[in-house]
């Protein structure tokens, strides 16, 4: 593969080194598991957290004259992650072996694509920032590959002194290996692709993108070089399992070499790994010979082929991406950038503000969406999928707003009351008597009081017109903030005789 | 083609197979004989000939996504010289 140099150099994602500026380079492979029910080769489940060697068939454990069948799905949602990453998608591709001896390989050889993977050339369009500035900028990754893979199995090695412990339930799990091009020149936009890419992963549910599971890991390419100079060697760093620890990872690393470099020595191609406590990478222990893989076409498996209307239908069907979404809610719903690209973040959160939304003001729901909802959520450390407060009561809120029957001051409390209650906003604000005063006559009743009361404040505000908010603020806390404010400031005003 | 005695211990390293110096030289003269011989197929010129993936023409097969085995510890294991937990057992490998 020939790099093509995609960007141009930019001072402000430079780093200073002691003899001068530095550019990073990066580029990732992705391993994502495939979300299926059965493994890729075989009718064992793919489910995480079984009890050790449960999910696992004579095919997974490499028990003599097994042979591998491929699952359709897989196959299926290898094709549609291609068409989400705007990638080409190849009607004909091969399986391969790729040799190597470890415990939890127990065929002795993973199945994976080589020469001739499912999909080929891709894009991911990934939104960097903000930057001091408050600004976003739009840098496009591109994509080299997607194929698929057998995982291997799990091993322990801290249950015995002198022997390691095998968990085969992930060998043969589906994984989706999806190589970047070195299209990153920061540890920002690293991350930012990182998060893209599980964005987009999970809106087509090919992948849970859960790192903590393991089922999304990242393999991070780093190296450094002079501004727009030639490239350099670069470093793998191998199973980082956190986008902050990809972050991280990169930094560190970018100096390592840098300092190396600069103290007159050159960077070793090496694989290494990320110390998420002592925040650095190190060099894995076993410098064996360079990996020879001898890659061969796997015999087993005949060449997958499929036909344009197949992967046609997939595309059909495939859901609204983020980036399309983002656009829709700009456009339809006249929403900000910044605004749409924090509800398409997670399908779910659009999913909410599109219900919210449905008939309703789309700028009040997004802001009660982004500010009341998502902050509550936040600061509660919940999930969306946990929220206490449904579309519908949040939608009914808004509802009362309009109807005039609360304030916007009131919904703040009935928003309060239903996360930590419960129950229909409509019939608590009846219950409770939260509804909004909009009969003249007793706010006028409620004005009278707090001008009898305050001869004084009178003189004064006819002097300084500004005063009538305080006579605004009194009557609002008189009525319990239940008086309709604007109704309120035209009866101040023209009681005091001020327009 | 022909393999030298470097590439002989490799290709056994790499296979993990014990090779003493005296059966690597013997296996040399052995692999050269065979590559030798599979060498014939080079006189055949198969220019512009698509490689050939099976014998009669067919289509892969494929599965349906369901779960049909597993929750089978005790056989996966049974062959295994340690296990624990139904975990197998292998001497320390660490990385």
């Amino acid at each position: 593969m020939s790099i093509v140099d995609t960007r141009t150099p930019d001072p402000k994602r430079f780093i200073a080194g002691a003899t001068g500026d530095w550019e990073i380079i990066v580029g990732m492979e992705v391993h994502a598991q495939v979300v299926s029910k059965a493994k890729l080769f075989s009718g064992a489940s793919a489910e995480y957290g079984a009890d050790p060697n449960e999910h696992v068939s004579l095919v997974d454990a490499a028990m003599p004259g097994m042979l591998p069948v491929i699952n359709e799905e897989c196959v299926r949602q290898a094709i549609r992650t291609g068409l989400g990453l705007k990638a080409q998608i190849n009607p004909r591709s091969v399986f391969d072996r790729k040799n190597y001896f470890y415990p939890d390989l127990p065929q002795g050889y993973q199945i994976s694509q080589y020469k001739d993977p499912i999909v080929g050339e891709g894009k991911v369009i990934v939104s960097v920032g903000p930057d001091s500035k408050g600004e976003f900028e739009d840098v496009e990754v591109g994509i080299e590959r997607l194929h698929l893979e057998q995982d291997a199995g799990k091993s322990v090695h801290d249950q015995h002194a002198t022997m390691s412990y095998v968990d085969l339930n992930r060998s043969g799990v589906a994984l989706m290996e999806i190589v970047s091009k070195p299209d990153m020149r920061s540890a920002d936009e690293a991350r930012a692709f990182l998060t893209k890419l599980r964005t987009i992963l999970r809106y087509l549910g090919t992948c849970d993108g859960n790192m903590d599971e393991g089922s999304m890991r990242a393999d991070v390419n780093v190296s450094v070089r002079r501004p727009g100079g030639p490239f350099n060697t670069r470093c793998e760093i191998k199973n980082v399992n956190s986008i902050r620890f990809v972050g991280q990872a990169i930094e560190s690393e970018a100096r390592r070499q840098i300092a190396l470099i600069e103290d007159g020595g050159s960077v070793d191609q090496e694989t290494r790994l990320f110390d998420p406590v002592k925040g650095e990478t190190r060099a894995m222990r076993s410098k064996e010979e360079a990996h020879d893989y001898r890659y061969f076409p796997d015999p087993d498996l005949l060449p997958l082929e499929f036909d344009e209307a197949y992967v046609e239908a997939l595309a059909k069907d495939l859901p609204e991406l983020p980036d399309d979404k983002k656009t829709r809610l700009m456009q339809d719903a006249g929403l900000s950038a910044y605004d749409a690209s924090i509800l398409v973040s997670e399908r779910a959160i659009a999913d909410f503000f599109e219900k919210v939304a449905e008939g309703r003001d789309a700028k009040q729901a997004a802001n009660w969406v982004i500010n009341d909802l998502l902050g509550a959520l936040n600061k509660s450390g919940k999930g969306i999928d946990e929220t206490p407060v449904s579309a519908d009561q949040l939608g009914a809120i808004l509802d009362l707003i309009r109807a005039d029957t609360i304030s916007g001051k009131i919904a703040k409390d009935l928003f309060e009351i239903v996360w930590t209650e419960g129950g229909d906003p409509a019939e608590i604000v009846e219950r409770r008597g939260m509804k909004q005063v909009t009969d003249t006559s007793a706010i006028e009743t409620a004005v009278d009081q707090v001008i009898a009361a305050n001869p004084d404040k009178v003189e004064q505000a006819k002097a300084k017109p500004t005063l009538a908010g305080w006579f605004v603020g009194q009557v609002m806390k008189a009525t319990g903030g239940k008086a309709n404010p604007q109704a309120v400031n035209q009866i101040v005003k023209a009681r005091l005789g001020i327009e | 083609m022909s393999v030298d005695i470097d590439t002989v211990r490799r290709v056994a390293r790499l296979a993990r197979i014990a090779v003493t110096e005296a059966e690597a030289e013997a296996m040399q003269g052995e692999l050269n004989a065979i590559l030798g011989f599979v060498q014939q197929l080079d006189e055949v010129d198969v220019s512009g000939v698509e490689p050939m993936t099976s014998v009669t023409p067919m289509t892969m097969k494929k599965r349906q996504d369901k779960v049909t085995s597993g929750n089978i510890a005790d056989d996966i294991v049974a062959n295994s010289p340690a296990t624990e937990d139904h975990f197998f057992m292998v001497p320390k490998v660490v990385e």
